[in-house]
């Protein structure tokens, strides 16, 4: 069967290298220039190796100032996000009514329209009810479309436990609240703390909606879109840069290995 | 206060709806009034227009925002140059695409595949705005690729690429073929994802069941795996499309400074403070996704995502 499907394997093999180079590439340029001593090109090869971008960007206020307020984003969207997506994750879970496919539309509505509207319909009601630009509108936009990570891993996880589990606890004599909290809560907690770390991630990056939400405050993406267009110190930049792969790459990579044991086939 | 917790969560064990309903409330709460009211702001100022003296807001019902977005040719420009661009980079990227999730959901040992998975994963969820601007790096004159082709003295193919008209430009960054270069990149992974997962989906026994009714390989493909693959492809597409759509930053970092849809948007709403124009703006990407997506349902996209 299989050596039938070889003629064309190995140019399948050759596509699939290119494609994974043309993916990956890119970002170890990134991490490369971060060292480089060339202070005001993109010159390459590069004249040298150096250091020392690291610790000037260690001493620029203006990014320790974006880097909190991000986090600060992060973690307040994330934790309103594991909130709704929770709740109703478990209201869907097992349970019929009328409305419930809508929920699940509604859930990616934000991320699946284009960011762009997504951001403009926030700022023009923003507007239009006088409500100020502040770190809580950042965080009102980041929520919103935050929720669907939380809710989508819950839910997956939700509908692959068992529910004899649930059914044992109560016949043992739990009361509901029991088996929540001793049952179903270890249950979902690493599916609870993907979705989490997937919904921080997701907000540490979100740059075009933030443009429309957030006043005269620069998260970390809005920082660099800034230095983008007008270059300060561009081996600065970098650094950033490499700062924003790991804290977007890492939370995914722990994400990927929580969720991961308990499905094998990836939908 | 355990107490408290035991009697409350028993209560509402007992009263299903009251439960479904505080369950449900802050995610309806959150959702409708903060999103979906967010949506339905922005459709009713898009029926307000700014009067042209004061540049206030006038909260009257006028289709003159409407009628000021179609009657401008550049804006019929925009309009057409974001679409043009978001319907290349999703055929390009499906075609690229395709043999990687092929290789993927068909070749690949299960000792690789995790790896496979994982490694067109990463991209997708690392951050956007680092990828834009290492292309930035990668295109600009002295850069990277520049460098390359030299060394494998194709350089004059660089020349004569940036030389035609219309999508050349005076270097790569500053060019639609820079800019389209980027929009493939980024939104790849969001295409072999699902044409990955659809493949995954077809039986083997389909294909065996081909190969033992006379189909040869080729004809296996045209015939059975390809019909059985295309949702997958149109619901990758689905991504790409909508994301090319409304992007903005690609744009405006890449490429030489002609508007797109999201960048019309952004400008019209800040700068020159006109949120009625920019609201219509913005509903044509929303009435072309919502075309884009009934078509794709008559195709079985959401079956695949």
């Amino acid at each position: 069967m299989r050596s039938k499907w070889n003629l064309g394997s190995i140019g399948l093999k050759t596509a699939t290298i290119f494609g994974f180079l043309f993916i990956h590439i890119p970002i170890l340029i990134i991490i490369m220039y971060a060292f480089s001593t060339d202070e005001k090109t993109f010159q390459f090869p590069l004249p040298g190796f150096t250091t020392k971008w690291f610790g000037v960007a260690w001493e620029r206020n203006d990014i320790w100032e974006a880097i909190i307020l991000s986090s600060q984003v992060a973690l307040i969207s994330t934790f309103i996000a594991i909130l709704l997506g929770t709740l109703a994750s478990l209201a869907v879970y097992r349970s019929q009514f009328f409305g419930k496919e809508i929920i699940s539309f509604l859930v990616i509505l934000p991320i699946a329209l284009p960011g762009i509207v997504t951001g403009i319909s926030l700022r023009s009601a923003m507007s239009l009810f006088g409500i100020p630009f502040s770190t809580w509108t950042i965080v009102i936009a980041h929520a919103t479309f935050c929720i669907v990570t939380v809710y989508n891993n819950v839910l997956a996880r939700l509908r692959r436990s068992s529910h004899s589990m649930v059914e044992a606890s109560m016949d043992l004599g739990a009361n509901p609240w029991q088996t929540f909290r001793f049952v179903i809560l270890p249950n979902i907690a690493t599916a609870l703390l993907a979705g989490g770390m997937l919904s921080f991630a997701l907000s540490f990056d979100e740059v075009i909606v933030t443009t429309f939400t957030a006043g005269q405050q620069s998260t970390v993406p809005i920082w660099m879109l800034t230095e983008f267009i007008r270059p300060r110190q561009r081996p600065v930049t970098n650094v950033v840069a490499v700062f924003v792969i790991l804290v977007t790459t890492i939370p995914i990579l722990v994400a990927y290995y929580l969720t991961k044991e308990d499905d094998g086939r990836k939908k | 206060m355990t107490n408290v917790i035991d009697r409350f969560v028993t209560f509402l064990f007992y009263r299903k709806s009251l439960a479904l309903f505080l369950l449900l409330s802050p995610l309806l709460i959150w959702l409708g009034v903060v999103y979906l009211g967010s949506l339905f702001t922005l459709l009713i100022q898009s029926f307000f227009s700014v009067d042209s003296f004061s540049g206030v807001i006038k909260r009257e019902f006028t289709l003159e925002s409407y009628y000021d977005l179609f009657r401008q040719s550049t804006n019929w420009d925009i309009i057409i140059r974001t679409t043009t661009m978001a319907f290349t980079v999703t055929v390009v990227s499906a075609i690229i695409a395709f043999p990687i999730a092929y290789y993927m959901a068909m070749n690949a040992g299960p000792k690789l595949k995790p790896i496979l998975y994982l490694g067109v994963m990463l991209p997708l969820w690392s951050s956007y705005l680092v990828k834009v601007y290492s292309w930035k790096l990668i295109m600009a004159k002295e850069g990277i690729l520049t460098w390359c082709l030299d060394q494998l003295g194709l350089l004059h193919l660089l020349d004569v690429v940036l030389s035609i008209p219309v999508i050349g430009g005076s270097s790569l960054s500053f060019s639609y073929i820079g800019m389209f270069l980027v929009f493939v990149y980024i939104w790849l992974p969001y295409m072999i994802l699902p044409i990955q997962a659809s493949l995954e989906r077809i039986p083997k026994t389909l294909l065996e069941a081909s190969s033992d009714l006379g189909g040869g390989p080729a004809q296996t493909f045209r015939k059975v795996i390809l019909p059985l693959a295309f949702p997958g492809v149109v619901a990758g597409s689905i991504f790409t499309f909508s994301l090319t759509l409304g992007d903005y930053i690609i744009p405006t970092i890449i490429g030489n400074s002609s508007y797109f849809i999201g960048m019309a948007v952004y400008t019209h709403q800040g700068t020159a403070g006109n949120i009625p124009l920019a609201a219509a703006f913005s509903v044509v990407p929303i009435v072309i996704m919502m075309v884009y997506l009934t078509i794709a349902k008559r195709l079985g996209a959401f079956d695949a995502l």
